[in-house]
Order: structure tokens, then C-alpha cells, then sequence
């Protein structure tokens, strides 16, 4: 990122440079600034990792929204962050059809394999963290898991030290 | 990551022809597939020819109502007066339900073609795919797709967005998803207005799911007689649907069949039937919000609207979920009214907390703790769950705990009697 002051506190602003300008095109698609909102918030989690206070000050301020409705908009929707998570953030689908074929056993896997430990805690060096979410749409592909941005289906017990292993290497 | 199996002789592929067929994916592809004849044909068209055309077609609606798709583009203001909008609702997250995402992963210019249809349909200028913020994958297929469209010009002065949503199965919801594309959180709304009047920014709006928009195309292409022609049952239910078939079933996967097929043939023949040495138990013939079928039903059950509704139940989104007799049909009813109090919006009384309780009683139960009058108590907070909210999600949640109670009593009875070893903790 290029060199620009930053804002009293030491606040980095997310949306300067390439960033301010995908959420130029971003607004362009809509009649108004608030439809860009769920967009912005993407764009600042894909910049930091997750949904801080100060950053969704700093939503608001960019498309004329207060901070407290913003805050009610990141705290509806299950996939931004609200609090930093691991770098390699692990959800596995247990609704009906993956929890009749096997998706708790896959969930353990995991926690076993990352020494994540517990379910949406993170482990101890931060580079994991594993939940349970509810109905991922693939449940022919029992058990889909999302490694991050990756989709992958048909996850077993048995080949989760491998993915485990694969995304730890591929993140040193 | 490839499609699963290769076409069963009983299948009609119409919407999955190309599954499998990586080539498609690509607008020279499609193009070389006869892709974008029936755009072409449309733009001949005057808005109420296409209308009409899909009226006589007899389509209904795949994401689960089952309101004829020509008679909803039909309730649009004739007279344009202002802007219009299309919604086109990729936000595929109902429990059983995977085939809007094989669409969009395997026929990306199928739904864009019948997105642009609908637009000149309803006289739309604007158009966005909602797409649930899960499918990272198809999202980036449609986007390249999208890229792609447009740089060959195909599209004109359509103004087609792809929009992520973030995590809410709610928003699957019509006026719900027009409120998450609006930057609010994703609560449905009163209806009426319907979104025809004052849908997506207050403006005439229509919304359809992917799976109907990608069988436009070759209802244009081939005639709204052919489509019509296609059914085995009920002249009500007419072409072919995707069903999507998981749980416990050999072969796992989207069929398409033609409507009024066997329930019984596309999970025994197709689906390769529960694993050996098993028996059927139960069946979720319509994703999980639609009441839950015996093994007799199950087997009688034929798959159009009407025949899901002579069985008690509904076709809904054609997500066909099946138990065998390993399955402890208390647990599994507790972990979907677990879903629906997960995903409950929260502004109706009735199902912020009809959700939460019924959970809760439920894993008392499985815990051994059950009172001999929680299947009472369960059945009464269902009732009143049961059409008296904004939206349906607390319909959902009360559909399978009644069904589940009624069919099967017995299994709950043994928890309740100490017959069962609890399996849950307190």
C-alpha cells in the first residue's frame, strides 16, 4: 500500500487506493450508497482479516451511514468477523444431511488435527480456527468444508491430516 | 471436484445436459452448444410474447412456491413508468437442496441467458444475481462468465450484478434478499406490497430462482408445447426438475426427471438406494422445511407439486433427504429445528422464540429428561408457529417436529420412557 498519513489513534483507513476504487465501481451498480454496504464490508475483511469497531466506523463514514447501523448489519450476517480469527479459518456443514453422514466426526477431526481445541476458538500460534456452520448447499458432497475461500467436498475423518497439513504448508 | 455421476436412461436432461462438460463453462463454448439462440429469439420478441410463451409453457417456480413463472412476470406494470428490477435468488441454502449451485457451476451462460430473457420479459434494465456468500466457487465461475458475456457484447445495455451475501439462510427469502441488496440487514418484509409493486428499492421488481431462469432457454428455443408435453402425472406440473438427493443413499447427487416421476425410483434406481443391508425409513422429499414422509409414502410419493401434496407434503426445492433405519429420526428432527432457530431473523415473536424452545425441548428429550408432556407442549408451540409470522421459516421449523411427532410417535415415546439411552448431555 502506498505511503499516506495516518488518521489520529494510528488508524489505517481501509478503503484508499485499489480499495476506494473497487468500492467506486461497487457503487455504481446501485441507486444509493447504503446497497454498497454488505460489499464494503467484504472488501474490508478481505483487507484485514476481520470486522473491527473502527473499521465499521469508518464503512459508515464512506457511505453516509451511523456507526450503530452498520454495527446491526456486520452482526446479522454469520460471515463477517467480529473478532480476529485464525489464518486458516475452518467451517464444516453438521446440518441434517452431512450429520447423517458423518459430519461430527469430521468436525473432531479437525479440532483434533490443528489444536484448535474447541469450536471457534483459535490455536494457540493462530493459525486455526474450526466451526460448525449450518447448511453449506452441498450436501450430496457430504461433508463440504470451506478452508477459507476453498470449497471442498466430500471431507472424511480420514482425510483431514492431509488437508490439515496442506493448508498449514501452504500458508508458511 | 467433478459431477457425480454419469446420466441414468431414466433421466430427461434438459437443465443438466451439460454437467460435466467443462467446455460450456466458457461463452465460445456455450455458443458452440446452440447458447444464446433463445436470447437472440427473445429480442425479436415483444415483452408479452415471452409472457405468453412461458405461460403455456407452465413453469413454476423451482425455488419452492411453485407460482407459475409467466404469471408472475405477468403482475410487472405494463405501462413502465419506472425503473425495474430483476432479483434473481441464487441464495441456495434450504438443508437437502444443491442444485441451483451445479447450475451455476456447470452452466453459468444457461442462467445468464434466462436472466437476460426475464429482463426484456419485465422490461428490466438492472438485474442481480444474490448469491450465497458460501459458494465461493460458483460466484467466481458466474463472474467469469459475466466477464465474458459482456465483453462479447451479448448482453446490450443490460446491467447484470453478481451480489455476495454474507451468511444468512433467511435471505433466500424474496423480500429478505431485496433488503440485503439494499445494505440492510436481511429481515423479510410485509407483504403486500408484493415485489411487484414495490420490491428491491420500493421500485417493480421481480424475483426467480436460478434453477427456473435456466429453463427459459429452451422453453424459447424448443416451444412452450414441447415443455408443456413434458409430464407424467399431473397436467399442473409440467417440464423437468433437478432433484437433489443426499443422506442415506448409495449414489448422491442432481436428477433430472421429468415431473410426476417415482419418488421411489429416483432414490432406489437413481440414487442407488440406502446402504446395503439397511432399510428406508424416512424421506424429506422437498428440502427440510416440508413435512417428513414415511417408507409408505415415501414409496407412493410421485414427484410433482400435486403428488407431494396428496402425500401431506411439498415438492418444494426438490432437496430429497433420506433416512434408512439407522437414523434416530428425535436427533435429526432437534438438529433441524436447531437449523431454523440458528437462522431465524428474530422479528416475529413466534419464531424467534417457537425456534429456540422447540430446540430446546427436543435435546432435553435426548437427554433423558423429557417431561411425558413435552410431545403436548411440542405440538402446541408448532401451532402457533404455524401461519402467523411474516415469513415461513417458522412454518419450516414446525413442519417436520409435527410430522416427526405423528409418524414416529414410538421413537420419542422410548426416550421419554427411559427406553433409550440418552444421547445427549443436559
Amino acid at each position: 500500500m502506498s505511503a499516506h498519513p495516518t488518521a489520529a489513534g494510528g488508524y489505517q483507513p481501509v478503503f484508499l487506493g485499489k480499495t476506494r476504487e473497487q468500492l467506486d465501481t461497487i457503487l455504481k451498480r446501485y441507486p444509493n450508497k447504503q446497497a454498497a454496504l454488505l460489499p464494503a464490508l467484504w472488501l474490508v475483511q478481505e483487507a484485514r482479516g476481520w470486522i473491527s469497531d473502527r473499521n465499521m466506523a469508518e464503512v459508515a463514514e464512506v457511505l453516509a451511514l451511523t456507526p450503530a447501523y452498520v454495527k446491526g448489519v456486520v452482526t446479522f450476517y454469520t460471515m463477517y468477523h467480529q473478532h480476529p480469527v485464525g489464518r486458516n479459518f475452518v467451517q464444516v456443514c453438521t446440518t441434517s444431511p452431512c450429520n447423517l453422514c458423518g459430519a461430527e466426526g469430521v468436525v473432531k477431526a479437525f479440532l483434533e488435527h490443528t489444536a484448535a481445541r474447541d469450536l471457534g476458538a483459535t490455536s494457540p500460534d493462530g493459525s486455526w480456527t474450526v466451526i460448525e456452520v449450518e447448511c453449506l448447499g452441498a450436501c450430496g458432497f457430504a461433508t463440504p468444508v470451506l478452508i477459507n475461500d476453498d470449497f471442498i467436498e466430500s471431507v472424511t475423518p480420514e482425510k483431514v491430516p492431509a488437508l490439515v497439513r496442506k493448508y498449514r504448508e501452504g500458508r508458511r | 471436484m467433478g459431477y457425480p455421476h454419469k446420466p441414468h436412461p431414466k433421466e430427461t436432461a434438459v437443465l443438466s445436459k451439460h454437467f460435466g462438460d467443462a467446455e460450456a463453462r466458457s461463452y465460445k463454448g456455450w455458443v458452440k452448444r446452440g447458447g444464446y439462440e433463445a436470447w437472440k429469439q427473445a429480442q425479436a420478441m415483444t415483452p408479452a410474447a415471452i409472457i405468453e410463451e412461458l405461460k403455456n409453457s407452465g413453469l413454476r417456480g423451482r425455488g419452492g412456491a411453485g407460482f407459475p413463472t409467466g404469471l408472475k412476470w405477468s403482475f410487472m406494470p405494463k405501462e413502465k413508468k419506472k425503473p425495474h428490477y430483476l432479483c434473481v435468488n441464487a441464495d441456495e441454502s434450504e438443508p437437502g437442496t444443491f442444485k441451483d449451485r451445479e447450475i451455476m457451476r456447470w452452466t453459468p451462460h444457461q442462467l445468464l441467458e434466462g436472466t437476460a430473457i426475464a429482463m426484456r420479459a419485465i422490461q428490466a434494465e438492472v438485474g442481480y444475481i444474490y448469491v450465497r456468500g458460501e459458494f465461493t466457487e460458483p460466484f467466481a465461475i458466474m463472474a467469469q462468465a459475466l466477464d465474458e458475456a459482456s465483453k462479447a457484447g451479448i448482453l446490450g445495455d443490460l446491467k447484470i450484478y453478481l451480489v455476495r451475501g454474507a451468511g444468512a439462510y433467511i435471505c433466500g427469502e424474496e423480500t429478505a434478499l431485496m433488503n440485503s441488496i439494499e445494505g440492510k440487514r436481511g429481515n423479510p418484509r410485509i407483504k403486500p406490497p408484493f415485489p411487484a409493486a414495490a420490491g428491491v428499492f420500493g421500485l417493480p421488481t421481480t424475483i426467480n430462482n436460478v434453477e427456473t431462469l435456466a429453463a427459459v432457454p429452451p422453453i424459447l428455443k424448443n416451444g412452450a408445447a414441447w415443455y408443456k408435453a413434458m409430464c407424467l402425472s399431473n397436467p399442473k406440473s409440467t417440464g423437468t426438475k433437478l432433484f437433489s438427493v443426499c443422506g442415506h443413499v448409495q449414489r448422491p447427487g442432481n436428477y433430472e426427471v421429468t415431473m410426476g416421476f417415482p419418488l421411489k425410483d429416483l432414490i432406489y434406481d437413481m440414487a442407488g438406494g440406502v446402504p446395503k443391508g439397511r432399510a428406508l425409513k424416512a424421506c424429506i422429499p422437498g428440502g427440510s422445511s416440508v413435512p417428513i414422509l414415511n417408507r409408505e409414502e415415501t414409496e407412493s410419493c410421485l414427484l410433482d407439486y400435486e403428488g407431494c401434496a396428496e402425500k401431506g407434503t411439498m415438492l418444494g426445492s426438490g432437496g430429497v433427504i433420506v433416512f434408512d433405519d439407522s437414523a434416530d429420526m428425535v436427533y435429526q428432527i432437534m438438529r433441524l429445528a436447531r437449523f431454523y432457530a440458528h437462522e431465524s431473523c428474530a422479528q416475529c415473536t413466534q419464531c424467534r422464540e417457537g425456534t429456540a424452545w422447540t430446540t430446546k425441548i427436543l435435546q432435553r428429550i435426548l437427554a433423558g429428561q423429557g417431561k411425558s408432556t413435552d410431545l403436548d407442549l411440542l405440538l402446541d408451540l408448532s401451532e402457533n408457529m404455524t401461519g402467523k409470522t411474516i415469513c415461513v421459516l417458522s412454518d419450516s421449523c414446525a413442519a417436520p417436529v409435527v410430522s416427526g411427532i405423528k409418524k414416529f410417535r414410538g421413537e420419542f415415546e422410548e426416550y421419554l420412557a427411559g427406553r433409550r439411552k440418552p444421547v445427549m448431555v443436559a
